[in-house]
């Protein structure tokens, strides 16, 4: 099994997120995470959805959101030629003694402090899943008092974009 | 150029527009500014029924029989949660089905107000899109747009819920709208080389069938299927959806395949190198065990919904489109095949298909006890009334009767309920069938199980004038789960006797509902009461036919087993000659 990063374009309308998420709970399909947003587009926004699944069942997870009426788009992002983010927010337990020691890890990791308290530092991170979960992993020792994660937002390199030939299909019809 | 009216006007406008002739349904509180409107409509008629299920599966009837999009209508609440069943299936067998339902006012969504009901929710996974409108301008536009989606593409219900104070709101009309729907665009146009791909494995196979589903009929392409088939002269296996789109009686036709098929379709299948599959999906009912179903077959699989295609078994040339263009292009493409000299040569396939065919028709018995076999009665109501009537079925046994024994010749002429199985489907199915096809006779052959869901329509028939016969195949039983109590329970008859033999008593219910109430006990008597109901021409006719319980449907492929393992009768398996 391989994971798999779909962009959808959909149209920004009600229930969108229902009709998708509910066809993957429906069909059986796994969701590993999934972030929607805005676009450049008003009218239009954008999932970011990562699967944990062979290529033949993924087959079917395309077509089967190609079916929803909302779904304008759907490109599969390969790692190797685009950008793939999360973001962390994570409070850690640093007083006094262990304050500088969780500073350095930040200072590591390019990560930021984003709240500071006399017994613990709240971090912003963002990065590829591993380089989260290598974040955590250094963390943890100290105490994680609370973490928070965002499903992966990608985006392809390059001077290309998928949403505008979909946004003129839009305009067409609207 | 536009006018002012009000939501509801410009509802029913829009629906007169589309060309909408009859609406089912029953009104409410949230939908009752629709229904005022609907009064003056010299265009829409409106069938007062007595139940929203019956509602849904009469529009479901009507859309099948007419090839129109059929549309029913209810309140809010109850009365949309009514109509799911009916939604269900028409989902599972891609009927094009408008749904109209009420909804509470806009302000008190999300309250649990009295009768408020989040059904598009509750049909978001049966429908192939739903709205819930918000804004009164858009009625028009989204009614469009709903009527659009369930016509197009692959069939399917749509729903559209409407907010009372919407219905009551002043709007500017217009006509037509224009449609905004980005995301929905189907592909009809096959891929010229995955046909040409198609048309070469075709002439090159040895043991080809066509495979036809449900989708050639709507498409409307049989015609185009008869040329194909005699083109090449492959045989053709129709399935339980696709009955009649190619004619019983044409010597090309193996009969329908899967857990109820003849042995020579489900046999051809198992033992092609080659299944053309043709607006058909692998069902399980089909397939039997999908692991072993075809084990030697290369597929070619034609289908309007990409999503069908590889979904169940993978599809070794894919061709998406609708199946009128795909047949279309597929004779050219054959044609140029032979001008190659590439004509295929199926004659020692022919050879062991005949075989199969010969030794192993379909058929039944006659009770030892002088009972009535409830094959005869539906094989007689098949000759009698003739291939130009309609045939209405409910679910289970009496429903795999219909399609055995009743010659289906014309495409279209078989309605039933497939993929959801909705026991209860056949009256209110018939019944708008017939409200759709007036001037065509309609027989609902239903199981006394099945009519004693949904046989309060009989009053909406006898009432508006809607003239169907009903044959109650009567064994007094939940007939099809009594046969696999009897195979796989030890014949442990554990709440399948329904005593309606005894209660109640169907000729006297009909009566009471303004319909002709018969009943006949003897198989000699079988072919006067058929008669008598087909030159009863002005009421609905209802006929007891009470038969022997013990009739099994045969052949049968146990469910989740191999479609070698079929039996033609209990214990008993073809012999499949001269292969291996």
């Amino acid at each position: 099994m391989n994971t798999h990063t779909l962009s959808v374009l959909v149209e920004n309308k009600p229930s969108v997120l229902a009709r998708a998420s509910g066809l993957f709970a429906r069909r059986g399909f796994n969701i590993e995470s999934l972030a929607v947003g805005p676009t450049e587009y008003p009218e239009i926004s954008r999932m970011t959805i990562v699967v944990n699944c062979d290529e033949q069942p993924l087959e079917q997870v395309t077509k089967q959101l190609n079916k929803l009426v909302n779904v304008i788009k759907i490109v599969e992002l390969d790692p190797s030629v685009s950008v793939q983010r999360e973001l962390l927010l994570v409070k850690v337990r640093a007083d006094a003694e262990s304050r500088s020691r969780v500073l350095e890890t930040v200072e590591m990791f390019r990560a930021k402090v984003v709240d500071v308290h006399t017994d613990a530092l709240t971090i912003e991170a963002t990065g590829t899943a591993d380089k989260i979960e290598a974040l955590i992993r250094v963390l943890e020792p100290f105490g994680i008092k609370e973490l928070v994660q965002s499903g992966m937002v990608a985006v392809g390199r390059g001077a290309r974009s998928i949403t505008d030939r979909s946004l003129r299909a839009v305009e067409r019809s609207a | 150029m536009s006018e002012q009216l009000t939501g509801a006007q410009s509802l029913i406008r829009a629906l007169e527009h589309l060309g909408v002739e009859v609406v089912f349904g029953i009104p409410g509180g949230t939908i009752l500014p629709a229904y005022d409107p609907l009064l003056d409509s010299t265009k829409v008629r409106h069938v007062l029924v007595r139940h929203e299920q019956g509602a849904g599966h009469a529009a479901e009837g009507y859309a099948q029989a007419t090839g129109k999009v059929g549309v029913c209508m209810a309140t809010s609440g109850p009365g949309a949660t009514n109509l799911v069943t009916a939604i269900g299936d028409a989902y599972m067998d891609s009927v094009p089905l408008l749904a109209i339902t009420g909804q509470q006012t806009t302000q008190l969504i999300g309250t649990d107000a009295f009768q408020e009901a989040d059904i598009c929710g509750i049909t978001l996974p049966i429908t192939k899109h739903n709205f819930l409108v918000s804004r009164v301008e858009d009625i028009p536009r989204t009614v469009a747009e709903a009527y659009h989606i369930a016509s197009t593409g692959r069939p399917g219900p749509v729903l559209v819920d409407i907010p009372k104070d919407l219905l009551q709101a002043p709007m500017e009309f217009s006509w037509p709208p224009q449609l905004e729907l980005p995301g929905y665009r189907p592909v009809t146009r096959p891929h010229a080389k995955q046909v040409r791909e198609a048309a070469r494995m075709i002439t090159s196979a040895q043991r080809p069938v066509f495979y036809v589903g449900g989708g050639v009929h709507k498409a409307r392409a049989s015609a185009e299927l008869k040329v194909l088939a005699e083109l090449t002269g492959i045989p053709v296996v129709t399935t339980l959806m696709a009955r009649g789109t190619f004619p019983d009686g044409h010597d090309l036709h193996l009969g329908m395949p899967g857990m109820h098929g003849s042995v020579a379709a489900v046999g051809a299948l198992q033992r092609a190198d080659l299944i053309v599959a043709l607006g058909a999906r692998f069902d399980d009912r089909v397939t039997g065990r999908l692991d072993s179903f075809a084990p030697d077959a290369q597929i070619v699989h034609a289908d309007i919904d990409p999503a069908e295609i590889s979904k169940n078994r993978h599809a070794d040339v894919p061709i998406v489109g609708d199946c009128r263009e795909v047949l279309a292009d597929l004779i050219v493409a054959v044609q140029s095949e032979h001008g190659e000299g590439r004509n295929g040569d199926y004659a020692t396939w022919w050879e062991t298909l005949r075989g199969w065919r010969d030794t192993y028709p379909l058929g039944y018995d006659h009770p030892d006890d002088g009972s009535i076999s409830p094959q005869q009665v539906i094989e007689r109501i098949g000759a009698i009334a003739g291939p130009d009537a309609l045939y209405v079925a409910g679910v289970g046994q009496h429903q795999m009767w219909a399609s055995q024994f009743i010659r289906h010749e014309k495409p279209g002429a078989f309605i039933n309920s497939g993929g959801a199985g909705t026991m209860g489907f056949g009256v209110p199915a018939a019944m708008g069938a017939k409200a759709g096809r007036p001037d065509t006779t309609v027989w609902c052959i239903d199981g006394d199980g099945c009519f004693q869901m949904t046989n309060q329509e009989l009053a909406t028939c006898a009432i508006e004038g809607i003239p169907i016969k009903v044959a109650v195949i009567n064994n007094g039983n939940l007939g099809m789960v009594r046969q696999w109590q009897t195979l796989f329970y030890d014949g442990r008859y554990s709440n399948t006797d329904l005593q309606s033999k005894r209660i109640p008593d169907f000729a006297k219910l009909a009566e009471a509902y303004g319909c002709v109430g018969l009943r006949c006990e003897k198989p000699e008597d079988v072919d006067a009461a058929i008669e008598k109901a087909m030159a009863i021409d002005d009421m609905p006719v209802v006929i007891d036919f009470v038969v022997h319980k013990d009739a099994m449907v045969w052949p049968m492929v146990a469910a989740g087993t191999s479609n070698d393992e079929i039996k033609v009768a209990r214990d008993l398996a073809p012999q499949w000659d001269g292969e291996e």
